[in-house]
């Protein structure tokens, strides 16, 4: 499967998403959600039952219609019986869902919305950190996750509709979020709080491991990096990269900007709008503005075709 | 049948009288009434021709931003669109929103209420035309002006709810936030002057026998309508304050780096945010309710169950606010109050939306133009309120919210809820105020494109949302799945759009304005008082009401009505006057006199505007001199008000003789004060739970507060102040001669205590170095600003003594000025407490 496709699979498409639950911290809301729709519905249709036996209907019919009696079982016993028991059940639901402090063991990433990207911290036992990376998130399949939501700058909102409802990132707070894939694949995602500029393009992808490959990928990260040299990692340090971009293993320890330690194995580049490969690279190295209006690293026209090229290369090999 | 004021129903019936009234009767009140001409038409003050004014203008306000959401729809028509760049889409949906929401919605409705109430109560005039001459200009010079920065690109971009930090200084730098700030702020003070004119209104110039029960339930719900802006407003003026505050001066209220918060923004807006939604929503039901049994012919069933529901949404609306918030991460006790309210306000719009299907049960109902859009609203409302419900279940919101599924959300339910029954409204009332009434053909078309345009526009918008769609994006990436939505999207919206074009071409075809009699008259039937034969003095005579619809069970009111037969059949005082009336069960009280047109409510409309924009563009000197020509216009402007006239007493019909003047708890003045001290009351309530807020929400950065004891001396002089108020009121009721003496000393020794105070503050916080200083500096900035006007207040009146204006009986100024100045004193010592107590 190539990224691309990856990648709509992750970010739309059919069934809608808020209705194809992935893990169980989503699947007991589209149960509700398809109550609630289908009851919604079903209201519906007895107003406009209502409605026509008002205007069409036969005389003794409208005439039962016609009075304070009506009002009260239509506006007050009937909705106060429903909303009473649909509040109860999203009450247990609320609590059930609302995610408490961490566990022991429980697996803690911290993700904090930036301006317009998102940046991933894999947190050790003690809350330290332990793998920097960006836009995407590693977990195992059916274990729950706790994240830890924060901001950098404005508001943002975390959102993975197939693993979990969303959370806000506000400054100041920490916001705890949990979720639980039971299938290997990737959950799309996208901001949803309003965060001015490229709001519109702050995407992410949630990707869940197997057991064995989740060891593997964890495995990686946290290998030390091999040693880089060639006119890629020359040309990363001497034009300004490593201002705001880290490379573990290397002088670059810019933290503005993502983590580009292994960029290259990311699904998506520019949080989420684009396939991940040597051509998009160098687009996106040279021409960012355009792709993604507003975002905060500038335009790199500087380079001739091959040092751009060489550039995307280095790129593409950190995976 | 018992009395609220001591008059004697019986009196009721000598009406209709018998005897001829002379014809020159109808010749003074028609020379008395009659509008400027030439360019001083501008500065008419009568409701007939402000109210029109006002509705055009909020109209306009809603073609413009219709405009923007076609331009946005076009935008969003396929993936990666090049129509709107994306900082220009930012602006245009801000604008969106935020036209629609302030600059339309609110003072269409309460333009109908200018437009309207006073026909309906069988008033002459609502109690303070020029207040409401004032509201309009501020309001369409303040607002064009508004709008127009879409054209220099200088809009708002941060969505119609303006969260910040995003709106804060370091991420929106240009004065786009800016312009939002004051612009809304300021048309936000228009439409509390319109809500005090409707609450005094309503509540003391129904026509005499109108008692509550026999209100039109239209009275009503501008009644709760105006009650909500008066409690909501200030809590959305404090924030915009704020956060204009923190821009200009670098107060750190919403900064969570210096101990401040952002949520504390989105608790001040959503308290104000949400009740507006029912602000826009009960005028417009009452509207429902006025058309809906003219169409059916038949009475509302229910009258009673819908007064009461609507007072009871104006209630639990002030307990819903945070189910905007349920994301924030608040724990789950809170999210399952607002939840709880949320599903309960559901319930009285039930209770309405069945009486309507209950009255066409018994009608006979007629599918005219106002039928047609009565039938569409109920449709697409009760669709909006079911996933209302949805949404206001915490664990569906988690999904829903901030996605396509919202945004269809809200339109079902204020178009449903406010634009159909809008339409219904025009429709219905236009001939009223129009020579010829609109093409019931055409109606056809309008309400048919509208209604398959809205539902083809938004219904999709449901599924966009649950396929992931976050809202208020600019473009979206191919293959994401919403191609196909946004594009059936696009296409309902100009369906939509081309039925609004067909109204207007309706519009321009037939709407000849007639406020001076010879309208196209009671077309469809009604049975209010609204369709009695009216001149610009509105009816010749004031009827006693003895049911809710006199025109359906009096056959013979109309003539009566006209040939003089009732109350005020003439000028009793040769000026413009109105009769005013008991609160509960409308008995005549007292002749008002009302003022005239005149050209300084339109000059200081103007110059507030221009205070606001310069603010805005930082001319500040520019803005000091607009300031001060409006404070001058304003007193020039009430210096002709509360004027001695010859008569004490006046015959207002088969010799009935009421007073033409009335000081204390009972003028309609007072009343006024009142509720703008209610005003003032709620926005610096809102300041010290700002207060409280921050110091729950930030404890790390709290500084122990100066002493309560050090406060002490100055606690006890605002409570001086409060004793000098009073005590002038009680030496003028004595007939002393130096009443004015305490009243004049405390309004000139409040600002001095505020002043101490902020010398005390100063030496324990600074403003800009925490979020409690900042809110404990904003308390005493609000508090100085009311002492301010307090000086203003005592100079007026030490004014107005020297000139002899103030007598045993003509007391008004005297009056007012102990009760703000008293209010003053009041606020001073509580903020004074407050600001010592939280965090102590």
């Amino acid at each position: 499967m190539s990224n691309s496709a990856t990648l709509k699979a992750a970010l739309g498409g059919w069934p809608p998403a808020v209705l194809d639950p992935a893990g169980p911290y989503a699947e007991p809301i589209t149960r509700l959600a398809w109550a609630l729709l289908l009851g919604g519905t079903a209201v519906l249709l007895i107003v406009l039952a209502a409605l026509a036996v008002a205007l069409w209907g036969k005389p003794a019919l409208r005439k039962r219609l016609g009075g304070d009696r009506t009002i009260w079982i239509g506006g007050v016993v009937f909705p106060g019986v429903v909303l009473t028991a649909l509040l109860v059940w999203g009450l247990w639901l609320t609590g059930s869902l609302q995610a408490t402090a961490a566990r022991a063991g429980e697996m803690r990433v911290r993700v904090t919305g930036e301006m317009w990207w998102w940046r991933v911290t894999y947190l050790g036992e003690r809350g330290e950190t332990v793998i920097r990376d960006a836009n995407e998130l590693h977990v195992p399949v059916g274990q729950p996750v706790l994240l830890e939501l924060e901001s950098a700058d404005v508001l943002h909102s975390f959102w993975v509709p197939r693993l979990a409802g969303k959370m806000d990132m506000i400054p100041g707070r920490r916001n705890l979020l949990r979720i639980r894939a039971e299938q290997p694949g990737t959950y799309g995602g996208q901001c949803a709080e309003y965060c001015g500029g490229a709001h519109a393009l702050m995407g992410f992808v949630v990707v869940a491991h197997t057991p064995e490959s989740f060891a593997r990928w964890r495995a990686e990260r946290l290998a030390p990096p091999p040693p880089v040299s060639g006119r890629g990692p020359e040309l990363f340090l001497a034009s300004g990269c490593a201002g705001c971009h880290a490379i573990r293993g290397t002088p670059a320890n810019g933290t503005a900007g993502p983590d580009l330690t292994h960029v290259g194995a990311r699904r998506s580049l520019g949080a989420g709008i684009l396939p991940n490969n040597r051509g998009t690279l160098a687009g996106w190295i040279a021409d960012s503005q355009t792709i993604k209006p507003g975002n905060r690293m500038p335009n790199y026209k500087q380079f001739s075709p091959d040092d751009l090229n060489a550039l995307a290369a280095y790129m593409e090999s950190l995976k | 049948m018992r009395s609220e004021t001591g008059f004697d129903p019986d009196l009721y019936q000598r009406f209709p009288t018998q005897e001829e009234r002379p014809a020159e009767e109808e010749e003074e009140l028609r020379r008395i009434w009659c509008a400027p001409h030439g360019w001083e038409y501008l500065t008419v003050v009568n409701n007939n021709y402000v109210g029109i004014f006002y509705l055009g203008t909020a109209f306009l306000f809603f073609l413009l931003a219709g405009v923007l959401a076609l331009l946005m729809r076009v935008q969003l028509a396929a993936p990666l669109m090049e129509v709107l760049p994306q900082a220009t889409y930012n602006q245009v949906f801000t604008m969106h929103g935020t036209v629609m929401m302030f600059l339309f919605a609110v003072p269409m409705v309460e333009a109908a209420g200018v437009l309207l109430l006073p026909q309906m109560l069988a008033a002459r005039d609502l109690p303070f035309p020029r207040l409401s001459a004032y509201a309009f200009w501020a309001y369409a010079v303040g607002g064009l002006a508004f709008f127009a920065s879409l054209f220099v690109g200088l809009a708002p971009d941060g969505g119609w709810f303006m969260y910040p930090p995003y709106t804060s200084k370091a991420y929106s730098p240009g004065i786009n936030a800016d312009f939002w700030l004051l612009g809304i702020g300021f048309i936000e003070i228009s439409a509390i002057a319109g809500a005090i004119e409707i609450i005094v209104g309503v509540l003391r110039t129904r026509a005499p026998g109108m008692s509550l029960d026999k209100m039109p339930i239209f009275a009503w719900a501008m009644l709760v309508f105006a009650v909500m802006i008066i409690i909501a407003f200030p809590s959305v003026i404090l924030a915009t304050l704020l956060l204009e505050i923190e821009r200009a001066f670098n107060w750190p209220f919403f900064d969570a780096a210096r101990g401040g918060d952002p949520v504390l923004w989105q608790h001040l807006f959503w308290f104000f945010g949400h009740p507006e939604v029912y602000i826009i929503f009960l005028p417009a039901a009452g509207m429902m309710s006025m058309i809906v049994p003219t169409v059916a012919k038949a009475e509302l069933v229910g009258y009673r169950l819908i007064v009461l529901a609507m007072i009871a949404t104006g209630f639990i609306s002030f307990g819903v606010w945070a189910h905007h918030m349920f994301t924030v991460g608040l724990p789950p006790m809170t999210t399952g109050f607002f939840s709880a309210a949320s599903m309960a306000v559901s319930l009285p719009a039930g209770i309405q939306v069945f009486s309507w299907i209950a009255t066409l049960a018994i009608g006979r109902p007629r599918f005219n133009a106002p039928g047609l859009f009565v039938l569409g609203s109920i449709v697409i409302f009760v669709t909006g309120g079911l996933t209302g419900v949805m949404v206001a279940l915490v664990p569906f919101d988690w999904q829903a919210h901030d996605t396509y599924f919202i945004v269809a959300h809200l339109h079902y339910v204020l178009i449903g809820g406010m634009v159909f029954p809008l339409f219904a409204a025009m429709y219905y009332w236009i001939p009223m105020v129009s020579s010829r009434a609109m093409s019931e053909r055409l109606a056809k078309w309008v309400f048919g494109l509208m209604f398959t345009g809205m539902n083809v526009a938004f219904m999709p918008m449901h599924l966009a949302g649950l396929m992931g769609m976050p809202r208020r994006v600019y473009t979206y990436l191919p293959g994401s799945g919403w191609d196909m939505l946004n594009l059936i999207s696009t296409v309902g919206a100009f369906l939509f759009a081309f039925g609004v074009l067909l109204f207007l071409i309706d519009l321009a075809r037939n709407f000849r304005m007639a406020p001076g009699g010879g309208n196209a008259g009671n077309v469809y039937g009604a049975g209010s008082l609204e369709w009695l034969p009216t001149e610009l003095y509105s009816t010749r005579s004031i009827p006693v009401v003895k049911s809710r619809e006199p025109l359906w069970d009096d056959p013979k009111i109309s003539d009566n009505v006209e040939q003089g037969r009732y109350f005020l059949p003439r000028s009793a005082t040769g000026l413009r006057e109105t009769i005013v009336t008991s609160p509960l069960l409308a008995e005549p009280q007292y002749v008002q006199i009302m003022p005239g047109p005149s050209v300084w409510p339109l000059v200081a409309a103007i110059f507030t505007a221009f205070f606001f924009l310069a603010l805005t563009v930082q001319a500040y000197m520019f803005g000091l001199a607009s300031g001060v020509i409006t404070v001058m216009a304003m007193l020039r402007w009430l210096s002709e008000t509360d004027r001695p006239i010859a008569q004490d007493e006046v015959d207002i019909g088969a010799g009935i003789m009421v007073p033409t003047y009335m000081t204390g708890p009972r003028s309609h003045g007072w009343w006024a004060m009142v509720i703008l001290m209610i005003v003032m009351a709620m926005i610096s309530a809102m300041a010290m739970f700002g207060l409280a807020f921050l110091w729950s929400n930030q404890p790390t950065f709290w500084t122990p507060p100066a002493l309560l004891g050090e406060g002490a001396p100055i606690a006890l002089g605002y409570g001086l102040v409060v004793a000098a108020a009073v005590s002038s009121r009680w030496l003028h009721r004595i007939g002393n001669n130096w009443a004015v003496a305490p009243v004049l000393l405390a309004g000139l020794a409040a600002p001095l205590l505020t002043w101490l105070d902020i010398r005390m503050w100063s030496a324990v916080l600074a403003p800009d170095a925490s979020g409690q200083g900042a809110a404990v500096f904003a308390i005493l900035s609000l508090q100085g600003t009311v002492a301010a006007i307090g000086i203003l207040f005592a100079a007026y009146l030490g004014w107005r003594a020297l000139r002899g204006l103030i007598t045993p009986t003509r007391n008004s100024t005297l009056d007012l000025a102990c009760l703000f100045i008293g209010y003053c004193g009041a606020q001073g010592l509580v903020g004074t407490i407050f600001t010592r107590a939280v965090g102590a």
